[in-house]
């Protein structure tokens, strides 16, 4: 796989923005299917896809809309290819219907949200992390989805890699969360090696469609993830939004099937939270005090603890590279020893609360807060660590 | 068309475990289910490589009953996750059981722009003037006066013609019947599933149980009759334009069959010659 | 060393274009760099500016913030970026295109009629590479063939042309006060 798109890109360095490197992900992930409508900052990678999916024999199509673009993702997923669709604020509201129905009948796709100032219109060509709770809130009901946020475009491909691979194997929605300053920068890129691309089984049934159970649990090894077969080899698999049983067939006045489907749809993935939960720690040991960042903050949050350890300040830093599901667990084995956490967002205060919640009274918890475009200055974090009192 | 016994289609094409069926008495939409898989008996179609795709609404629960892959979605976005079901697989059969609601209202812009793309998909919309499932609310092809739970005073907005919309865009097969004419329909969605491209049936189907009990229309049968009267075939309707007369009555039969290339294939040829 | 650039002029001109080219060749001579832009609205018109960090170490912080190296290409990028240059820093301008040039603080000034020489080589819209010609030849950063093969890489067409106006910028660039 690699080597075709290298051969077919003409080389393997490149220096490109964030958004396209999710375009180089996808193709290096083997996405056969994109779905897109243009939306400030997220069009480059309709325009990515554009170029090079046609010339992979692979679907790219510009729909009516973004509720049509998840909507036939999530049908191109249902065929047993890889799919995927971009966006921004605006879309991604509109698709959140789409995504919690992604979310129940277990289709995996990737969604790129290049995050732009909210809400409404707002501010299409800046920056902003104002989408963090509706990544993972907004769609209605109980749910668990999986977010990334990449800090740099490296990262961002690497991620958007990553990301169909977890929609693959926990059969989930992934949502790639970065921001119109990552998706607009340009930064050097190598494509990486990638293996271990899935092959779909394409081999036709002769079980009988009664029998067939889709959504059965424990398919793979104390795992809740169901044994899920694509359509076209005769498994005659039904797929509903309803609630629905084993089967897949509507149950939707049972109490008992809906409650044994919502928290099994939670805990296939928080069931192993550590193999999904990804982040970085830099100076942790001694920290009295903590940064926690996630997404293209973490560039000037890094940058800030530097100066304040030249400084003698005993502060830390985590970056969270998973920013869904939350892990409660570790989170809280990570602050252990500090008296205080600084939270910079590029919002008014969206990520703080679970941090809130997991260190309880006992520790101060403070949002570094930036709204408008311009991402934090290293200095803008470093006063606040500053001004901590023990 | 085929005599074959409905016990037959039954045992061929029926999910077992998913029966009784939630249509009321009267009710339309089975009858179209049993035209549709007829037509897939006599064409000898692979149901294992065909796909049902619905949305929301009393028509959208066919796939359910059907023993073969079939994708219940959201209300108004079956054309939309049909698009990529057929765009990813071109080898499978793709057919759309929509309701006038799921179709010509929340997902009027997907209807079209499939239109406008030409996506080869079988598209059958089963008109009942009503939102059925909700309890009886208007819809877009609720006719002017008509009553319905949200025009208790009758309806005061012009109904969309939904094949009339179709042809107008440009979709390459177009046929609208009424449950009363099974042959035709049978026919219809044969060669609807035939065609290349974006095919569109309408079939007119009676509610009687909100449509009907609302505007006090009488039994299924009547309904039935009703719908019969009310319609007039696209060869005698010319006939009269020609004469320089007009009617009210709605116009049924194959009102487009022409050939125009597929998204699907024009996008395939596409990519060879960028190769 | 890490050293931030910032371009500054109207859209239209290849303002984030040269941008890219400086971070391509960056990266090309061995350097982390990253590019960032902003600009409004407008396709054309309107004003335009273009960053790039580049360093021997990894980058944080992906912004200028006091940039080492200015390159000016409109009045009203002169008035409000010229300014922001760091103490000593270099700023390269077209002087044609800024009537008003009065600038306080502790600047290195270069002028370059990048404008001019372009019309002159047949079109003024490579006025941007001759900047980039006029700043590889006194900042003495990234070498001129990594320059040049950046140029060949992101501008494939008409790339006889865009080779002269670069080494025009390398032959007319005027120190003014170092």
């Amino acid at each position: 796989m690699t080597n075709e798109i290298i051969r077919l890109v003409g080389k393997k360095d490149l220096f490109i923005q964030g958004d396209e490197a999710t375009v180089y992900g996808a193709l290096l992930a083997d996405c056969k299917f994109f779905a897109g409508y243009p939306i400030t900052p997220a069009t480059e990678v309709a325009e990515g896809m554009a170029i090079w999916m046609p010339k992979l024999g692979r679907v790219c199509v510009q729909m009516e809309d973004e509720i049509a673009s998840i909507a036939a993702v999530i049908g191109a997923s249902c065929t047993g290819v890889r799919a995927m669709t971009a966006t921004s604020g605006p879309g991604f509201s509109l698709m959140q219907e789409c995504i919690g129905y992604a979310c129940m009948a277990e289709t995996p796709c990737v969604i790129v949200n290049v995050q732009r100032g909210g809400p409404s219109t707002g501010q299409p060509t800046e920056a902003a992390q104002g989408d963090i709770m509706q990544t993972m809130w907004g769609t209605h009901g109980d749910h668990q989805i999986i977010a990334l946020a990449p800090k740099s475009v490296q990262e961002t491909l690497d991620l958007t890699i990553e990301a169909f691979n977890l929609s693959d194997d926990y059969r989930v929605p992934v949502v790639v969360l970065l921001d119109a300053e990552l998706g607009h920068m340009r930064e050097k890129v190598v494509l990486p090696e990638v293996k271990n691309i899935k092959v779909e089984e394409k081999i036709k049934s002769n079980i009988e469609s009664d029998n067939f159970k889709p959504y059965r649990k424990h398919f793979k090894k104390s795992s809740k993830i169901p044994n899920f077969k694509h359509f076209g080899l005769g498994y005659k698999t039904y797929i509903t939004g309803l609630t629905h049983d084993e089967r897949g067939f509507p149950v939707t006045t049972s109490a008992e099937v809906h409650e044994d489907l919502v928290t099994r749809l939670i805990d296939k993935i928080l069931d192993d939270i550590d193999n999904v939960w990804y982040y970085e720690d830099y100076l942790i040991d001694d920290a009295e005090i903590m940064v926690i960042s996630y997404g293209i903050t973490s560039r000037p949050a890094a940058s800030a603890v530097k100066m304040a350890r030249e400084k003698g300040i005993k502060v830390g830093h985590i970056r969270l590279i998973t920013i869904w599901p939350f892990n409660y667990e570790k989170i809280k084995e990570l602050l252990k020893n500090v008296h205080t956490v600084i939270v910079p967002e590029m919002n008014l205060g969206q990520m703080i609360h679970p941090i809130r919640e997991v260190v309880g009274k006992d520790v101060k918890v403070i949002l570094a807060p930036r709204i408008g475009g311009a991402i934090h200055s290293p200095k803008e974090i470093f006063k606040y660590i500053g001004e901590v009192k023990p | 068309m085929s005599f074959i016994s409905n016990k037959k289609i039954i045992e061929k094409y029926l999910r077992k475990g998913m029966f009784p069926t939630i249509f009321c008495t009267g009710c339309g939409i089975g009858g179209v289910m049993n035209f549709t898989l007829r037509a897939i008996y006599d064409l000898n179609i692979d149901i294992d490589t065909t796909v049902f795709v619905s949305g929301i609404g009393c028509s959208s629960r066919v796939p359910g009953y059907i023993d073969s892959d079939g994708l219940h979605t959201l209300h108004g976005r079956a054309i939309a996750y049909a698009t990529g079901v057929k765009l990813a697989n071109p080898n499978l059969n793709v057919i759309v059981f929509t309701g006038d609601g799921d179709c010509g209202a929340i997902g009027g812009n997907h209807f079209l722009h499939a239109i406008r793309r030409n996506v080869d998909l079988t598209v059958i919309s089963i008109n009942n003037f009503i939102y059925g499932m909700t309890g009886g609310q208007v819809a877009p092809t609720t006719p002017i006066k008509s009553k319905t739970s949200t025009t208790p005073y009758g309806n005061i907005e012009y109904p969309f013609d939904l094949s009339i919309l179709a042809k107008v865009i440009g979709a390459p097969y177009v046929a609208r019947w009424t449950t009363a004419h099974p042959g035709q329909c049978i026919s219809s969605i044969k060669n609807a599933l035939q065609k290349p491209g974006f095919s569109f049936v309408e079939v007119l189907s009676p509610c009687p149980t909100f449509y009907g009990r609302l505007n006090k229309m009488g039994t299924a049968l009547d309904m039935t009759k009703h719908l019969k009267e009310s319609t007039i075939n696209v060869k005698l309707y010319e006939k009269i334009l020609a004469e320089g007369n007009t009617t009210d009555k709605m116009v049924i039969g194959e009102l487009v069959n022409t050939d125009k290339e597929d998204f699907g294939t024009k996008y395939k040829r596409f990519c060879g010659e960028l190769k | 060393m890490k050293t931030g650039i910032r371009i500054s002029g109207f859209g239209g001109q290849g303002i984030v274009l040269s941008g890219v080219i400086v971070g391509k060749a960056a990266v090309l001579n061995g350097f982390n760099a990253v590019q960032t832009q902003s600009y409004g609205p407008e396709a054309r018109g309107g004003s335009s500016r273009s960053e790039i960090v580049i360093s021997d170490e990894e980058i944080d912080y992906p912004k200028v913030e006091s940039a080492s190296i200015s390159i000016i290409m409109s009045q009203e990028a002169f008035s409000k970026y010229a300014p922001m240059t760091e103490n000593q820093g270099i700023i390269i301008y077209d002087p044609e295109l800024i009537p008003d040039k009065k600038i306080g603080g502790n600047f290195k000034l270069a002028e370059l009629n990048a404008t001019r020489i372009a019309s002159e080589l047949g079109t003024k819209i490579v006025a941007n590479i001759v900047m980039l010609g006029g700043f590889c030849e006194i900042c003495d950063i990234i070498s001129k063939g990594s320059m040049k093969d950046s140029i060949k890489d992101s501008i494939p067409k008409m790339l006889d042309l865009n080779i002269s106006a670069f080494e025009s910028g390398m032959e007319n660039i005027k120190k003014i006060n170092w």
